[in-house]
């Protein structure tokens, strides 16, 4: 079977990536993604019917830890990464209109 | 002797004896980076004062006799995906080009703990999404055996730097076969360790339920050093395997039997009497370059020479863990990969009207071409019409490739493979077509997808003088099984074959 990415489709993509993507890199995007789904549909030999799907090896279960409080203070550490900050926050581009 | 040629194990004992010092070992490494970093460029960063600092630090620790380990004054390197609060952590890209982490991976904190010292951060293919360790942003890493070659990845720098001799041993990761192949292409021991078994905190997230961080050494007893070094349970990392615990819900269970524990170093044991070995004969056909097909075969049969009683057998679905992979890993990584935006940390776009926008321009011109493949394939699978299709799909088949692991380690201890299909590629023949290089994870791939232990060591050369490596994959939690193979065929290899 042979997959077709529509430019509908590759937009929305887009959109879910958060990526912006160039009138040539979406042509690319689109090649690249028809002929992946081309290989992954060879999955669909395989009968899976019944089968629970496994998203970890080994059982996962929730980590609880005591809430205890403490006086550590990493905010100075973490904005110092931030690309712009002003005082002690992070600044960005207006969220709300 | 030579630093560069001493193993980490060799070099730990002179250290100890008083015969070198740690800031000697440190000064080798850094003489022979001068010597080679140029050609070979396993790193993206190189602290030499923080290195040389911190042999002093251990040093003195050893002189008073807390550091005693076999790693105590080791130099290692770590792979850049890993953060270090001292050394900035790229993942090799733009996007993270000046991120200096708040904290240390517990791996490398666990290494540290060890005695032994971090000399730098190490090349990789950006976010790991790569087989070649040329889609990093900082240029290409080179094959030490031949520089018009390349290393493997994704740990490329990690490999390339161990067998150049700018390291001693180092850190890499593992999501698809990013230490076991590029530890082929360059030569050298690489072991990807059962999934959860060295913490992930601190390891920057590419295929969550799939990576795993692992040492890469110049022979199996650094390996093991190293493994028992960094391996430990970590309530940090939600899916860290606490061990004495899972060994008693099993048995309570009654089922399964004990899991061994983390002292790694107690199988180097020249001793395969007995051990069954299994191949898997659909590993050997079309696509093994003979040349590499040969030099298996030749180590197979030292091993049986050593008493292991060698079988070949099916091993079936190989053909569906490559797809099955990438729609897992991309899509994982789609999710992973969308707390970059430019706002916490790393790059930002300069000119953008409002948020949305600035995210968008900030990610595409901040993520490479591969990285923004993966970002794509993995937002697609998860989206809502294809979701079932794909990512549930890839779920099953995943399962479906336990089963078969299961069903192999009712019969054997230890499975052997190819760790891939030819020597390393030329420099520049493999990001043009990408599935073509997907392909080229054929034999590392479904370790990952299972869980299971695997681990890569060199085993001959082609015509060309690349190294060929063979991999030893174990069931789950039987990281000594393969180490103990390992280190029979490296005593024996060399006599025997």
């Amino acid at each position: 079977m042979a997959n077709k990415i529509s430019d509908e489709t590759i937009e929305y993509v887009g959109i879910l990536a958060k990526l912006r993507l160039s009138g040539e890199e979406k042509e690319n995007a689109k090649a690249d993604m028809e002929k992946m789904l081309d290989y992954i549909d060879t999955l669909n030999e395989l009968d899976t019917d019944g089968v629970v799907p496994m998203s970890h090896v080994f059982p996962v279960n929730n980590v609880f830890r005591e809430d205890v409080a403490d006086q550590k203070d990493g905010s100075r550490e973490t904005l110092a990464n931030a690309p712009l900050k002003k005082d002690m926050y992070f600044k960005v581009p207006k969220t709300i209109g | 002797m030579d630093i560069t040629s001493m193993t980490a194990v060799e070099l730990g004992k002179r250290i100890k004896a008083g015969k070198l010092s740690a800031m000697d070992a440190v000064q080798g490494c850094l003489a022979q980076i001068d010597k080679v970093e140029k050609d070979v460029h396993s790193f993206v960063t190189i602290d030499r004062d923080e290195a040389l600092r911190r042999a002093e630090e251990v040093q003195k620790q050893i002189d008073e006799g807390t550091l005693n380990g076999p790693l105590a004054g080791v130099p290692v390197a770590v792979k850049d995906n890993l953060c270090t609060s001292r050394m900035r952590t790229t993942c090799s890209s733009k996007i993270l080009e000046n991120f200096r982490p708040s904290y240390t991976a517990e791996a490398v904190c666990n290494l540290e703990k060890a005695g032994a010292v971090v000399i730098g951060k190490t090349n990789m293919d950006e976010f790991a999404m790569g087989s070649t360790t040329e889609t990093s942003y900082f240029g290409v890493t080179r094959n030490p055996w031949n520089l018009d070659h390349v290393p493997g990845g994704s740990s490329g720098g990690s490999c390339a730097a161990v067998a150049a001799g700018e390291s001693v041993c180092a850190l890499g990761s593992d999501t698809g076969g990013s230490i076991r192949q590029p530890s082929s292409f360059c030569g050298v021991v690489g072991l990807k360790p059962t999934y959860g078994t060295v913490s992930r905190y601190g390891l920057i997230a590419y295929g969550s339920s799939l990576d795993q961080i692992g040492p890469i050494a110049k022979d199996v007893t650094d390996c093991a050093a190293v493994l028992e070094a960094i391996a430990s349970y970590d309530p940090k990392d939600g899916t860290s395997i606490d061990r004495s615990v899972y060994r008693k819900a099993m048995t309570d269970g009654g089922e399964g039997q004990a899991v061994p524990g983390y002292d790694f170093m107690s199988a180097l044991v020249n001793d395969v009497s007995g051990m069954r070995i299994g191949i898997p004969k659909d590993y050997f056909g079309d696509g093994l370059s003979a040349e590499v097909r040969e030099q298996i075969r030749k180590a197979v049969r030292v091993l049986e020479s050593c008493g292991a009683i060698v079988e070949e057998f099916d091993l079936s679905l190989v053909k569906y863990a490559i797809p099955a992979y990438y729609v897992i890993a991309s899509a994982e990584a789609s999710s992973n990969l969308s707390r970059f935006d430019g706002v916490k940390y790393g790059y930002r776009t300069q000119e953008y009207e409002g948020l949305h926008h600035m995210y968008k321009k900030t990610r595409s011109e901040g993520f490479g071409a591969e990285v923004k493949r993966r970002i794509m394939l993995g937002s697609f699978v998860l989206s809502s019409g294809y979701y079932d299709a794909y990512y549930l799909k890839a779920l099953k088949t995943k399962a479906l490739i336990k089963e078969a692991f299961d069903q192999a380690f009712a019969r054997f201890d230890v499975i052997v493979a190819p760790a891939a299909p030819t020597t390393a590629p030329e420099l520049g023949k493999s990001l043009n077509d990408p599935l073509k290089m997907y392909l080229g994870d054929i034999y590392t791939i479904s370790v990952n997808l299972a869980g299971l232990p695997g681990i890569s060591i060199p085993v001959g050369k082609d015509k060309k003088g690349l190294p060929v490596g063979m991999q030893m994959i174990g069931n789950c939690f039987e990281e000594k099984k393969i180490i103990r193979a390992a280190y029979t065929l490296e005593q024996e290899g060399g006599r025997k074959s």
